[in-house]
């Protein structure tokens, strides 16, 4: 109990104090949660803590080893700058959300059993989707509803994969599943895809993200899709299939991203593309693309984290998300470009940020397992990764046409929260070691050589060359892009056309006939009952009893004479009858 | 200082400026290439000086037409209201 203290207690239990603070005290209670987390992880050695047995089943809350404490560094630090980012936030019900969102993540990463796991995994689900609906407009509400149920259904498939699990191996542990292609391994593997958001299970991530709160969206780009790239890193090693889902999601994602004019959108679509990398380093399986995949997740957080913050302070401060109507105000919010340009240099992976260090390592895993194709199919994917999210997204966004908006920069909170992810974003980058000395194994990887460093920047600058020269055909166009959303968005019509049409007209032909043919002959079967049966029947056997009754009685009366003589002598008559019995009972048996 | 680089960098004024910058830092790149050791280079085009250059530019163009055609062509980009019937 005292050599280890589990994270997600401070966040849930602490979460329950939230609504009864306001004002400084509240802002500094905020604060301090995330950090006593941060000082719960780094007191934290590896073992197993705090188990306890349920239904005869063990179930262990603090298993740690070296790759749930780097994702316990990275969720309790982000927790702290996402806070920070959201401190002016007066809706307390969004900090008790982010609060138990966080708890449900670091959760999971401790679980050492899958019943744990599912718990915590649900909790998150229903923690996050608040802070979509704390939005409070119609998009978001429906987007929010969107989300619960897809997430739902992941989290169904999920614990339905855990029963078979179970059923078949009567292990409940958090481990490396068998690769035997049974029914419970894919059932939870698509559980875990859709929060991880591997195409096609994707499209909840890029429907609500955007629709959330400002700060709401900025825990959730660092939370759901990084905690199954945890769970995919701990229980589906070397998964084959996960390379090719990888590599395609890490495009995919690039090609949305062309095409998306909302600015939370786009950078949402890049969340999947940089996600691809981490199922792909995963499907590898090597040393080398394991501590990729982790440490670009680590990585990843906080640049996103601060990619969001900054698309976020200019829909706050501007009132606007599409790109068509954004532009020109780098005039009035250079430091918020400037922060976001940082988070969009450690996406592109330019040397001395987080994601040259980080990502390298997934595409080096893949070119050293003999995997070429893949090694540059993801470097194409990088080279969509600057192209949109360091110069797109800011060139229409700050620069481009002005589009006459007068906006401010955001509350100093925002900014330090900002601040500080660049801090991380740059930090990362120009000293890799403490990083790797996290990584769940050794780490033998140099990205700092005059090779990587000369061919990364021709990637990312001549990528630059070829976005000026097509700058025509990149101008935002107010559309939306219609992605695997659709199956559920028009296919839940399809769904209630059949319901309105086949299913309730073919009801309504039921109920006719049964009204017809059923209701009718049950009347006049009641009808005959009621008539000869009931008439007949019981009422003539009630009336016949009580008229055999009346007459008797009749009959009766007639020797009630009110003569005391008759009574007496009648008296005597019973008198000696009795006797006689019980002499004549005496006699025969002598 | 960091507003000032900032107004600076979005002046229209100073474009051709920034774009001899531009170029200047492509040439530097494009040329640094040539000079570096390649002990770690496992497929051929990681031994070619400038294929990064090349495959950036490559990809680049790539992405961009690709993902505008299969928007246009291939019905992915549809009216804002197209949810809203």
């Amino acid at each position: 109990m005292t050599d280890w203290f589990h994270p997600s207690l401070l966040f849930i239990f602490g979460a329950a104090g939230i609504p009864f603070l306001s004002g400084k005290v509240r802002q500094g209670y905020l604060m301090v949660i995330p950090l006593l987390a941060v000082a719960c992880v780094y007191s934290m050695t590896p073992g197993t803590y705090w188990t306890t047995t349920f239904l005869g089943t063990e179930l262990t809350f603090g298993a740690a080893d070296k790759l749930s404490i780097v994702f316990g560094w990275v969720f309790t630090i982000m927790s702290f700058i996402g806070i920070v980012y959201a401190l002016h936030v007066e809706d307390r019900g969004q900090h008790v959300a982010a609060f138990l969102y966080v708890g449900g993540s670091i959760g999971v990463t401790f679980a050492g059993d899958f019943f744990t796991l599912f718990i915590f995994w649900e909790l998150m689900a229903f923690a996050s989707v608040y802070l979509v609906f704390a939005r409070r407009v119609k998009a978001s509400i429906d987007a929010g509803y969107r989300y619960i149920l897809v997430h739902l259904f992941g989290g169904v498939c999920l614990l339905g994969g855990i029963v078979l699990h179970y059923m078949s191996t009567k292990s409940i542990g958090v481990g490396p599943l068998d690769q035997d292609g049974s029914l419970g391994f894919y059932l939870i593997l698509v559980g875990v895809l859709f929060n991880a958001a591997v195409p096609p299970f994707h499209a909840w991530l890029t429907d609500a993200y955007p629709e959330g709160t400002v700060t709401g969206s900025v825990f959730m780009s660092a939370f759901t899709t990084k905690t199954a790239v945890y769970v995919l890193v701990r229980v589906f090693p070397g998964t084959e299939l996960l390379v090719w889902m990888g590599t395609i999601m890490a495009l995919y994602g690039v090609v949305y991203a062309v095409l998306e004019n909302d600015s939370r959108r786009l950078l949402a679509y890049h969340i999947i593309s940089q996600v691809g990398y981490m199922v792909a380093g995963v499907g590898i399986g090597t040393d080398l693309s394991l501590n990729g995949s982790v440490s670009h997740a680590f990585a990843h957080i906080f640049y996103k984290g601060l990619l969001f913050m900054g698309a976020g302070a200019v829909i706050m401060m501007t009132g606007r998300s599409k790109l068509t109507e954004l532009g020109g105000v780098y005039r009035t919010m250079p430091l918020t470009l400037v922060l976001y340009m940082i988070g969009g240099f450690a996406i592109s992976a330019f040397p001395l940020f987080s994601g040259f260090v980080t990502k390298s390592m997934v595409v080096s895993g893949a070119a050293h397992d003999h995997r070429p194709l893949v090694a540059l199919l993801l470097t194409m994917a990088s080279a969509g990764t600057f192209l949109h999210t360091g110069l797109k997204l800011p060139y229409y966004m700050f620069f481009g046409k002005d589009s006459g908006l007068e906006a401010k920069e955001p509350p100093t909170n925002m900014l330090i929260a900002m601040g500080m992810a660049a801090f991380l974003c740059i930090g990362i980058g120009v000293l890799p070691g403490p990083l790797y000395a996290l990584l769940p194994f050794p780490v033998d990887y140099h990205p700092y050589t005059g090779d990587h460093v000369t061919s990364a920047l021709g990637i990312l600058l001549f990528t630059g060359l070829g976005f000026f020269m097509l700058l025509k055909k990149l101008d935002p166009e107010p559309t939306i892009s219609i992605d695997t959303d659709w199956v559920y968005r028009k296919g839940s019509r399809v769904f209630m056309w059949l319901a309105k049409v086949p299913v309730a007209g073919t009801d309504t032909v039921v109920g006719d006939i049964y009204k017809t043919i059923i209701c009718r002959f049950t009347l006049s079967f009641s009808q005959f009952l009621a008539r000869v049966f009931d008439l007949r029947g019981i009422d003539g056997m009630v009336n016949g009893v009580a008229a055999f009754f009346i007459e008797l009685a009749g009959n009766l009366r007639g020797t009630a004479s009110g003569l005391v003589r008759n009574y007496a002598a009648t008296m005597l008559v019973g008198g000696v009858v009795i006797l006689g019995y019980y002499l004549f009972a005496h006699l025969m048996s002598l | 200082m960091i507003r000032r680089i900032v107004l600076y960098v979005g002046d229209p004024a100073n474009s051709k400026t920034l774009k001899k910058l531009g170029y200047l830092s492509l040439v530097l790149v494009f040329v640094a290439d040539f000079f570096v050791h390649r002990d770690h280079a496992i497929y051929i085009w990681d031994k070619i000086p400038g294929w990064g250059a090349f495959y950036g530019f490559v990809s680049c163009a790539l992405i961009i037409l690709v993902s505008k055609f299969l928007g246009h062509q291939g019905g992915i980009m549809q009216d804002e209201d197209y949810y809203n019937d």
